[in-house]
């Protein structure tokens, strides 16, 4: 699949957001108040700011951005739609959290009901964000639990990095946090090692021969097409498998050095100033991974043996 | 919505023939002129005179070779693909604006191009490549079945059909009512072992593809097996001539043999 740009922003970004903002509403839950109003306004600033960034480069995936509203409209049937429907919603819970949690409006009892209900809505919005492509039975190296694990395991891992990073800032930092993030990172490198080798090896299910219903022996002869066309630019995207051997040992290159900084960040806490960008970046190579290494159905008509 | 119909009244769709389809181009041709300027229009090319034409086709006609076990030749089989028009499409349920929607009345899939977001979430989640994104326009397209043709009574009831149906040349294409088992295209099926293209999705097709028959032997075949003679004097006529002939050229193939063994030594 053509790994988008916009779309590789929308779910590392919103992904980063909603794992720290998540990880904020459990902090409010566990410890009520926050400590400061400067810490309370930045790291919510922040989450929220990395969601916004993450929905607004998801419009400019779309031919008609004008008429995304529409899109909080199919929630039924559709997950991109309930992807929309839960984003829009964090926003008037995030404000009705920040106000609890900073004492602006004096109800400590709802703090952690608030708190808790802000991480359950993070987490079902990432597991959206997830389904989209875990539903897509055309493309089988998505169509699988390990894309939604594989989802969370970043959100958390790139979430609790930032908290871990805003808490030094403001003198809030505790070990807790760095270990949630070293165990969110192990989760990662762990979940992406799985995905991969199953990637490798399962067995291609569909073949050129039962597509067309021509049988064993069927090759392509002549093309549907004088240029390229948009199946193929969407859909006909391929990595070189050298190229993405090298990408992928990167990408768990990038996670293990990020679980050092964050493993040596309990005596160091401004370690994970450098783990911060190292583990966005890992996100960004695994995403743009997920995209391109994955293949759809389609290329049995144009040409591919087997998917 | 994007809901799907629990049922529709009719099965609207195509049913088309591999056997008899020579590839010609012309359903193709038909289509986009016709889709061109009707409900669906304009399908804007990019760089339309240029060297990187590009923009969206309905029907899109793919030729395969196939190569049966224990022969030697091949066989080419054209092969049409457009929008199946699936009793369970994907393409619909994913679709979060509901621009995407499938007719309870015939079963035909479209889209409302007035409201289409552009997100292309659809043509992922088509196993078929039936649907096209048109980037003059920021909307996605595909086939309507000729939503503005079947149903148009401005035009002579021969020519309320899909444009396809209307230019194939060969009979190759057939449009009807699959979910009516009497109707010319079921039999059709029936009698011809018509066939979904990629079941195992679950999208339940409605279109078909009819397989090509059985292959005629051709005396072509067997050019290299000479007659027996009668032994007639004609026969011996021509027998001595075609020896005369042979051991001439094999002399004749000799000799350049032995200037190009002289040459080498």
């Amino acid at each position: 699949m053509n790994p988008a740009y916009s779309v590789i922003l929308f779910t590392t970004a919103s992904g980063a957001g909603y794992g720290l903002l998540a990880l904020l509403g459990l902090a409010g839950a566990s410890h009520g108040r926050a400590s400061t109003m400067g810490f309370a306004l930045t790291s919510m600033g922040i989450a929220l700011a990395l969601i916004t960034l993450g929905l607004l480069s998801s419009t400019f995936h779309l031919g008609r951005p004008e008429r995304a509203w529409r899109a909080f409209s199919q929630w039924r049937s559709s997950w991109l739609s309930r992807e929309g429907v839960l984003a829009v919603a964090t926003y008037p819970l995030a404000l009705a959290f920040f106000l609890t949690w900073t004492g602006i409006i004096d109800a400590p009892t709802l703090i952690a009901p608030l708190g808790w209900l802000m991480a359950i809505l993070c987490w079902y919005s990432v597991f959206c964000t997830a389904m989209i492509y875990a539903s897509l039975k055309t493309i089988p190296a998505w169509n699988s639990r390990l894309t939604v694990a594989g989802y969370f395991v970043f959100s958390a891992a790139t979430g609790s990095t930032w908290l871990t990073v805003i808490a030094y800032c403001f003198g809030r930092y505790v070990p807790f946090q760095s270990i949630l993030a070293c165990a969110a990172i192990i989760s990662a490198l762990l979940v992406k090692y799985i995905y991969w080798r199953r990637l490798d090896k399962r067995m291609k299910a569909f073949t050129m021969a039962n597509a067309t219903g021509l049988g064993e022996g069927v090759r392509q002869w002549e093309v549907p097409h004088t240029a390229q066309n948009f199946i193929m630019k969407e859909m006909g995207y391929a990595v070189a498998r050298n190229h993405a051997r090298k990408l992928r040992r990167y990408c768990l290159f990038l996670l293990d050095v990020a679980f050092f900084l964050m493993a040596f960040a309990g005596d160091h806490p401004w370690l994970s100033f450098i783990a911060l960008p190292v583990i966005m970046l890992a996100a960004w190579v695994e995403r743009w991974l997920f995209f391109a290494q994955a293949e759809h159905v389609v290329g049995l008509f144009y040409g591919k043996p087997a998917v | 919505m994007t809901s799907l119909p629990s049922t529709t009244a009719k099965k609207l769709g195509l049913v088309i023939d591999l056997d008899t389809c020579v590839g010609c181009q012309a359903c193709a041709t038909s289509c986009k002129e016709w889709n061109a300027q009707g409900d669906s229009g304009p399908l804007t090319d990019t760089d339309p005179q240029g060297a990187h034409i590009s923009g969206p086709w309905f029907n899109r006609i793919h030729g395969y070779e196939v190569k049966e076990q224990g022969r030697d030749d091949s066989r080419i089989v054209n092969f049409p693909r457009s929008c199946l028009h699936c009793e369970e499409p994907a393409c619909v349920t994913v679709c979060p604006t509901g621009a995407s929607y499938k007719r309870a009345e015939d079963g035909i899939v479209l889209i409302n191009p007035d409201t289409c977001i552009g997100c292309k979430l659809c043509s992922w989640a088509c196993p078929y490549g039936a649907r096209e994104y048109d980037y003059t326009q920021g909307v996605m397209k595909k086939c309507t079945l000729c939503v503005d043709r079947i149903y148009n009574t401005n035009l002579e009831p021969e020519d309320q059909v899909p444009a396809c149906v209307k230019a194939c040349p060969t009979g190759a294409r057939h449009f009807g009512d699959l979910g009516d088992e009497t109707s010319a295209v079921s039999v059709l099926v029936k009698e011809r072992g018509g066939y979904d293209l990629l079941p195992e999705m679950g999208y339940k097709p409605t279109n078909k593809y009819l397989p090509p028959r059985a292959r005629r032997e051709t005396p072509l075949a067997h050019v290299e097996v000479l007659p027996k003679s009668s032994g007639s004097p004609m026969d011996k006529l021509f027998a001595w001539a075609d020896k005369l002939l042979s051991s001439s050229s094999s002399s004749q193939r000799e000799n350049v043999a032995d200037h190009s063994g002289k040459l080498e030594g």
